[in-house]
């Protein structure tokens, strides 16, 4: 990575990568796991996800991320960096896009998650699901469920009237033009650089 | 990430007493700074407390026509609060000009204000830092220096503090409610949070074990235009090289802080009074002690012409 700005050496990032892969191999994939030796600390944790209660005993390390995806096998949801740099891990939590990896599981016993599983079914899409689809608004598809969750809840901030970095009339109407949803989505990198027709999609939604 | 154990407190005191009574424990807010270390082991807390419990979620008027915010109301909802957006533009402008969407909905006011530097060599654990582990050194003296710190710094490190949020408070003359262990409460005026850290980098702000951020208070209104300009490498979610942020009255007088240039929002009186004078000015006040490197030197000239843009409008 050249962008010095963003602090994850090349190092890190590789390190924590082989770190998951790891996991994953070792078939038993708990995020706990990793240095569960030391202490085995664990707690009860209770979520709702996709609106079902979901009962977890967790090390308290677990992030939010790999609960959904280890534990509850929700794999719709995706790792990408683990440091809140590209939003592929975005889901909802009470109604707000936050990065699931960068919140411990046992920050959100009693809260209402939802993930892109409960977004929508293959035969019954979410309208964001449907415009990503008609507007061919991927490519790998890896970046994609983050970028709808986040999307969605996106657009309720505009209707909530949250301003952006690029809203001009911070008293006026908030609305969903083309460079209000790119300055909205920066959290959520596409490395196919699908970006145009995801910002298509978003505004077909957006605007009906 | 090491093991550690974890709670939530229910009342501000009782949170101090946690942290304060334990070594090794943190306070955890939204996590989106520490768990970030954490993965990497730069932070290596063995207990958590976790404050989102506390009554700390609001944004209440003062007694003196300002707002007093609760150290856990979002960065979403602070910048998005009507008085805020009406009386505190140079505020929500900051706040949004930082991080991502998912960030800012997490990110709390009192973590905020903490987060902790974005030196490269503070994150890669194989380099020396003085502020990560004290007396090892400083990489990043005679290293890749482009975006640290022109001012303000010390030949034990030139770090900065990289945060937004803080520039505007700057300007705005916040101070900082914090509860003790032993239930004394302290305001910090924010020129006075973050340390001048000289020779102990590990030193970043005003406050001691245990000490709890409750709130931050912002006096009555300032009036005037308010401005924040951020350059940075890319249009948006990254930190900045060079931020300013201004608040310009009818008059040409006003207040400026500048961000990304020294380990706090760069704030002085003479700079302030300047500001009548012009960009170049304000500069040669508030620069007159810099000491940059030769990767970094840009930031007094890009400081100069990010506040000459501000400046323009305001003629315009
Ligand atoms: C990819 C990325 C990009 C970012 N870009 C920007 C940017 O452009 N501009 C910017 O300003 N920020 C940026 N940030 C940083 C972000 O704003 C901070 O991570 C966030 O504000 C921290 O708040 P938090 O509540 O999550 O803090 P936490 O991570 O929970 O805590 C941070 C520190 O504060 C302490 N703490 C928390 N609350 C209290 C309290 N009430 N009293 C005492 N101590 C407390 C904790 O112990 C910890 O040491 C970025 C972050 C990421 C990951
Ligand atoms: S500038 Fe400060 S944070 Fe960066 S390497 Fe030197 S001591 Fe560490
Ligand atoms: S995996 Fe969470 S932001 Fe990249
Ligand atoms: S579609 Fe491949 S990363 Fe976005």
């Amino acid at each position: 990575m050249s962008d010095p700005i963003l602090p994850v050496t090349r190092r890190a990032l590789l390190g924590s990568s082989a770190a998951s892969v790891a996991i994953l191999t070792a078939g038993e994939a708990k995020a706990g796991n990793v240095a569960a030796s030391a202490a085995s600390i664990r707690m009860p944790v209770s979520l709702t996800v996709n609106g079902t209660e979901r009962l977890l005993t967790l090390d308290p390390r677990t992030t939010l991320l790999d609960a959904l995806r280890e534990h509850l096998q929700l794999t719709g949801t995706k790792k990408g960096c683990d440091h809140g740099q590209c939003g592929a891990c975005t889901v909802i939590v009470n109604g707000e896009r936050i990065n699931s990896c960068l919140s411990l599981a046992v920050q959100h016993a009693g809260d209402e998650v939802t993930t892109i599983e409960g977004l929508g079914t293959p035969d019954k899409l979410h309208p964001m699901q449907d415009a990503f689809v008609e507007h061919d608004g991927y490519q790998c598809g890896y970046c994609t469920p983050g970028q709808i969750c986040s999307s969605v809840a996106m657009l309720k901030e505009i209707a909530r009237g949250v301003p952006s970095h690029v809203t001009g009339d911070l008293d006026g109407e908030m609305r969903a033009t083309d460079v209000e949803i790119r300055e909205r989505m920066s959290g959520n990198i596409c490395r196919c650089g699908a970006y145009s027709n995801i910002a298509a999609a978003i505004a077909d939604v957006a605007r009906g | 990430m090491r093991s550690f154990t974890y709670e939530r407190a229910a009342t501000p005191q009782q949170a101090a007493r946690a942290v304060g009574g334990k070594p090794g424990a943190k306070f955890i807010a939204g996590g989106t700074n520490l768990l970030d270390l954490m993965k990497l082991e730069i932070e290596t807390p063995t207990h958590l407390v976790d404050v989102q419990d506390l009554p700390l979620g609001s944004i209440e008027e003062t007694g003196e026509g300002g707002l007093r915010i609760g150290a856990f109301v979002s960065n979403t909802a602070l910048s998005a609060h009507p008085r805020i957006r009406r009386d505190y533009a140079v505020l929500t402008r900051a706040i949004q000009a930082g991080a991502s969407g998912q960030l800012r909905n997490k990110a709390t006011t009192g973590g905020n204000l903490l987060q902790r530097t974005r030196c490269p060599y503070f994150y890669d654990t194989n380099m020396p830092c003085n502020k990560r582990s004290p007396g090892s050194g400083c990489a990043a003296i005679g290293g890749f220096s482009r975006q640290l710190g022109v001012v303000g710094v010390s030949d034990k490190c030139i770090a900065t503090y990289p945060g937004d949020m803080a520039n505007a408070l700057a300007v705005l003359d916040a101070v900082v409610e914090t509860v003790q262990p032993d239930g004394a409460t302290r305001s910090i005026p924010i020129g006075a949070f973050h340390r001048l850290w000289g020779d102990t980098p590990e030193r970043e702000t005003a406050l001691e074990k245990g000490e709890l951020i409750t709130g931050v208070v912002l006096p009555a209104p300032p009036g005037g235009r308010h401005f924040y300009s951020k350059v940075r490498d890319r249009a948006s979610y990254a930190f900045a090289l060079v931020s300013v942020a201004a608040v310009i009255q009818p008059d040409g007088s006003g207040r400026v802080a500048f961000g990304g240039v020294a380990p706090r929002p760069w704030r002085s009186k003479q700079a302030d009074d300047a500001l009548p004078l012009g960009a170049k000015a304000v500069i040669q006040q508030a620069f007159a002690d810099a000491s940059p490197r030769d990767d970094n030197r840009f930031k007094i000239a890009l400081a100069e012409r990010t506040l000459a843009g501000i400046l323009a409008e305001v003629g315009s």
